[in-house]
């Protein structure tokens, strides 16, 4: 043995998005590799980021710009980050109270399942209460470096809201999402499985849009290591790595969704029920009190069939992102920095089938410019609200 | 310097709030209420922030600092890395500590310190507390299956404990898993 190690600690937050790697542990994939993975459940992001760049955790699912932002010491210290796996794209939804639904319905022109028309009518809301002197709405996100905060202000702002300014965007923890909807904290939020079914559930929300209507391929989780780690373990991070594919693969079957969706329910995973749980795997989820399905193949997707391949288009993406909303001034080497952070290379090199070139996905928004990772100052350019390089 | 303790648990809070105090940090603040955590920082305006690790509401926070005009932006004491040691022995503890900007080194260091000798006097406390429960609840156990086997098989007291010392000692188990066991066969046998 040569300084590889076989024990590891890896933290997760209970999500449904969690679910490979919590199946390449329980299920025995990442045994079957060699390796003895404690899988630690925690509360918050914040501890998430910090236990994995201080190394209590030597892995943790995480969210893709909170990896980015660590990589390029956004808000806090700077840990370069790898990621040589991608654990979900997709799978969040934007749900909104029932009385502002309500409010929704009736200043809109056009389809509210339709998010041109749905950010539109929002606005509306949003000029009418600033004319009466109401307090601004409010939505709930995950975190400030989170594809729901980027999902949320780009649909916000394709309506013209500057959400910057015209609403506020506060950060709650998933768990409290629902009892802030339903007391009035929040007008709605964007949050992933199975926080939106379970708001729906209890009657208090109604799905307004799923992610997917905003972005058809959008970033979302990341399997995240410290880069130091990778490089002084080259083993064991394509041990892990290798559990994780065979893992998504299993996932990826619907046939295995019950039993993946058993495997999360336990309380000291994601500790919902079940039936919920299988839902947001097939991709079928109530959007109403009333019984309004809605089915999307693409609600969700868990690195089956080769997406498991982090795509760098994905972190010059987010980069993007967090330069449109001021999180990060342009500067030099820090593009390359985020891009580091997406590592094919360790995917392909645990693989061990050559490498596997993929075709990137656009990442395809419903409204605005369409994405050039060659160009990024066009591309932010060309909204009128947001920051420009 | 004012100090605010973000807790959930008003008795660790206390403990902690009254190390502050003896080591003469006099205004200290407990939060256990999440609702209007801003409004309230706001008002108090604190220099360092505490917040236990297993608070659900530090990512909310974490993002007011980031975007709020209205309070001095605190930040994470992992913005500067000097002390890994200290900062590691921290989040083992459960603890962590927002800053504001422009504190003198040594006295966040004297303040991480004595959180973390708290916490963990917390967690003592607690396992000790866990412990005794057991204990206790272990004794009853005893106490009934001794009960159990005087009755069914006409021992007396120290007869039954013997026995059931012995058969812990064969199985190499602990003599409270022999009494559930006997309470359980009773039951199943009744």
């Amino acid at each position: 043995m040569t300084g590889a190690r076989n024990k590891l600690r890896i933290g997760f937050i209970p999500l449904v998005d969690a679910a490979t790697l919590v199946v390449a542990v329980d299920k025995g994939f990442a045994r079957a590799e060699g390796l003895d993975v404690e899988l630690v459940r925690e509360v918050s992001w914040s501890n998430v980021r910090d236990k994995l760049n201080i190394g209590v955790f030597d892995a943790a699912h995480l969210l893709a710009p909170v990896a980015i932002a660590s990589s390029l010491g956004l808000g806090h210290i700077k840990v370069p980050i790898v990621a040589p796996f991608n654990l979900a794209m997709n799978g969040n939804a934007i749900t909104v109270s029932l009385p502002l639904y309500a409010q929704l319905r009736d200043v809109a022109d056009g389809d509210l399942a339709d998010p041109s028309s749905s950010a539109q009518a929002l606005a509306e809301i949003v000029r009418l209460r600033g004319k009466s002197g109401a307090e601004p709405l409010t939505f709930g996100m995950t975190f400030p470096f989170s594809t729901h905060n980027y999902q949320l202000r780009y649909w916000m702002a394709a309506g013209g809201i500057d959400p910057d300014e015209d609403v506020r965007l506060v950060v709650l923890p998933p768990p409290y999402m629902m009892q802030s909807l339903s007391n009035g904290q929040v007008d709605g939020f964007c949050v992933g499985a199975p926080w939106n079914s379970l708001a729906v559930n209890a009657s208090v929300g109604r799905i307004l849009h799923f992610g997917v209507d905003i972005f058809a391929h959008a970033p979302e989780k990341l399997l995240a290591l410290r880069e130091s780690f990778a490089e002084s373990d080259p083993s064991t991070v394509a041990a892990l790595t290798r559990a994780h594919i065979k893992a998504a693969n299993f996932v990826g079957q619907a046939a295995n969704h019950e039993e993946v969706a058993a495997i999360l329910a336990r309380s000291d995973r994601v500790g919902v029920d079940a039936k919920v749980i299988q839902n947001t795997l097939d991709g079928r989820l109530r959007v109403a009190l009333d019984g309004a399905l809605r089915e999307d193949p693409n609600y969700l997707l868990l690195g089956q069939s080769g997406a498991g391949r982090p795509d760098q288009l994905h972190a010059v993406w987010l980069y993007a992102q967090m330069l449109r909303w001021g999180q990060v001034r342009c500067a030099a080497g820090l593009e390359e920095a985020a891009k580091r952070t997406y590592r094919a290379d360790l995917y392909d090199a645990a693989h061990g089938d050559g490498e596997h070139v993929r075709v990137s996905e656009p990442i395809s928004a419903f409204a605005g410019p369409s994405f050039d990772d060659r160009d990024l100052a066009r591309y932010l350019e060309a909204f009128s609200i947001g920051r420009k390089i | 310097m004012k100090i605010v303790i973000v807790d959930e648990s008003p008795i660790r809070a206390a403990i902690l709030e009254e190390g502050l105090r003896d080591a003469g940090f006099m205004t200290v603040e407990r939060l256990s209420d999440m609702n209007n955590l801003l409004m309230r920082i706001q008002a108090i305006d604190p220099d360092v922030i505490l917040i236990d690790l297993e608070n659900p509401s530090r990512d909310t926070l974490e993002q007011m600092f980031q975007v709020s005009r209205a309070v001095r932006r605190p930040v994470a004491m992992f913005v500067d890395q000097s002390d890994a040691a200290s900062i590691r022995a921290s989040i083992d503890a459960g603890v962590s500590a927002y800053i504001v900007d422009g504190l003198k080194k040594e006295r966040v260091k004297s303040i991480l310190d004595l959180c973390v000798s708290r916490f963990n006097a917390f967690s003592r406390l607690q396992n000790e507390l866990e412990r005794a429960k057991t204990d206790l609840e272990d004794r009853k156990t005893l106490d009934r299956a001794k009960g159990v086997l005087m009755k069914s098989k006409g021992l007396t007291e120290d007869e039954a404990y013997r026995l059931m010392r012995g058969a812990a000692m064969r199985e190499n188990k602990k003599i409270a898993d022999i009494a559930h066991a006997i309470l359980t066969a009773a039951e199943l046998l009744k």
